[in-house]
């Protein structure tokens, strides 16, 4: 029973997502998406009284929320994994600390959703859990005190820069995959790939090179082509970066532009809500994958899709080193299963 | 992919937008410009209608200003004044006074002492340190000139 198909992808034979949950803020909650998410914040506290407890608090209820849909409860998670982007991933640790669910911190910047997801599915189709969860958040004010100035402070932000998604997703994973059941079919790892860029307000261009490489991998590996996929979507890369992926990703011939995506530049309305380049952060391919892609294949509108997420490896003080920012891509690829192939 | 770091970073910058350099330059001019009519205003308030002497009359139209910057930075006005007007907000001692409390709001959450007080000058310390550097650098070469007659104290 070999499941590597390649170096960097494996397949999974028996995972499906059971129930996933959104919840996001307020300015997302304003955006085209807002009628997929499970909870729209009221304000950027949430009765918090600091934004990294509102953080917390997000991913603990995605969790929740994601579970309760389940019809299960917390104590049948075998595993949950998830990460965030504050330092030592605290939205992580103390968001799940009351949950007492076996958890392992993960942190693979704004990727870390698909990471987690493809953690739980090894997981699961390996045999070492019959169900498990996937979570991320990420926070505007937090991010922005974190990576870059108090939100007061009256700076400029540059043409390329993105917007830190607040929002939380959490997606439960279980064994036994039924028809019409969204099964978790392939998972290719991405290598860290930097192109020496060293402006860090221009992640998505800094991250475009690894999602090439992890998707050139992906279709190589499987001897596949975007075509395969009715849908491929990156998790935020933003205007910039997008173009990007696809130009060099058409100099190998793989034209994936008739059914390519970014969550990034879906998540905000990018005439009305002055975001720049689109979104960024790891709530941003979270909330829209398990709140907006993932209604779609309930639905049967998407059956096959290829999910990339990205992340910018960089932090403050590497920022600051003079040092440039090295780009990760995962991808899962998702299937509604069909009738005929019940296994 | 075929291209060097180099290269990449050249075709980036070709599909990176740049900013709009004209319409900031505006914007900057035209608030940049104004604040320091309302500064000239005031100077002329304090000199003419409380009758201070210049001196006086200037000291207090900074820490006026100050006041104006820090003030709008609180009510949540001055930030967004400064999206648009970027370096005409940057410039003026209202901007200085931006650059030091709103850090202390930020960070007030992390105490009064390691949280407030100290991530206060996060932003505008640099600022502190080369000016008051460069003032007594100047002030020295200004002290040594006056030896040879190149300007009375």
């Amino acid at each position: 029973m070999n499941k590597k198909c390649g170096r960097q992808t494996v397949r999974i034979d028996n995972v499906k997502i059971k129930t996933a949950a959104a919840i996001v803020g307020e300015k997302e909650g304003q955006g085209p998406l807002a009628q997929y998410f499970d909870i729209v914040l009221p304000n950027n506290e949430w009765n918090e009284k600091t934004w990294e407890k509102t953080e917390s608090k997000m991913q603990r209820e995605a969790i929740r929320l994601a579970v309760q849909k389940a019809r299960l409860s917390l104590a049948d998670m075998d595993r949950i994994f998830s990460g965030d982007l504050l330092n030592q991933c605290i939205g992580a640790g103390f968001g799940l600390r009351d949950l007492e669910i076996p958890f392992y911190g993960i942190y693979g910047a704004c990727s870390t959703m698909i990471e987690g997801i493809s953690l739980a599915s090894m997981l699961i189709d390996g045999g070492f859990a019959q169900r498990a969860a996937a979570a991320t958040s990420s926070h505007f004010c937090t991010a922005e005190r974190q990576y870059r100035t108090p939100l007061e402070y009256g700076g400029q932000r540059t043409p390329n820069s993105q917007w830190t998604v607040t929002g939380a997703a959490a997606a439960v994973l279980e064994t036994d995959a039924e028809p019409g059941d969204i099964a978790v079919t392939h998972l290719t790892a991405g290598k860290i790939v930097d192109m020496g860029i060293k402006d860090a307000n221009n992640m998505g261009g800094a991250m475009a090179p690894a999602a090439y490489d992890t998707i050139k991998a992906h279709f190589s590996e499987l001897n596949m082509k975007p075509s395969d996929y009715d849908m491929i979507i990156t998790g935020d890369l933003g205007k910039v970066g997008s173009e990007i992926l696809t130009e060099l990703l058409a100099q190998d011939g793989i034209d994936i532009s008739p059914n390519y995506k970014d969550c990034g530049c879906l998540i905000y309305d990018p005439e009305e809500q002055d975001v720049h380049a689109g979104a960024s952060g790891c709530g941003c391919i979270g909330t829209v994958l398990c709140g907006y892609f993932l209604d779609k294949m309930r639905k049967g509108e998407i059956k096959k899709l290829l999910a990339v997420g990205t992340g910018a490896l960089l932090s403050p003080t590497s920022s600051l080193q003079g040092e440039s920012v090295p780009g990760i891509a995962h991808a899962v690829s998702l299937e509604v299963k069909t009738g005929g192939e019940k296994q | 992919m075929k291209l060097t770091n180099q290269e990449y970073q050249e075709y980036l910058n070709k599909k990176s937008p740049d900013s709009t350099l004209l319409k900031d330059l505006l914007w900057a001019f035209v608030v940049g410009g104004l604040i320091c009519v309302i500064g000239q205003a005031i100077f002329d308030i304090y000199k003419n209608a409380v009758g201070l002497s210049d001196d006086m009359a200037r000291t207090a139209v900074s820490v006026t200003m100050v006041f104006i910057g820090a003030f709008l930075t609180g009510i949540n006005v001055y930030g967004k004044l400064a999206k648009h007007a970027g370096g005409g907000t940057l410039v003026p001692i209202t901007g200085f006074a931006n650059a030091i409390v709103s850090p202390a709001m930020e960070f007030k959450k992390e105490g009064l002492v390691l949280g407030l007080a100290s991530k206060m000058f996060v932003i505008a310390g640099p600022v502190l340190v080369y000016g008051i550097t460069a003032s007594v650098v100047v002030g020295v070469i200004y002290f040594i000139m006056s030896f040879f007659g190149g300007g009375g104290i």
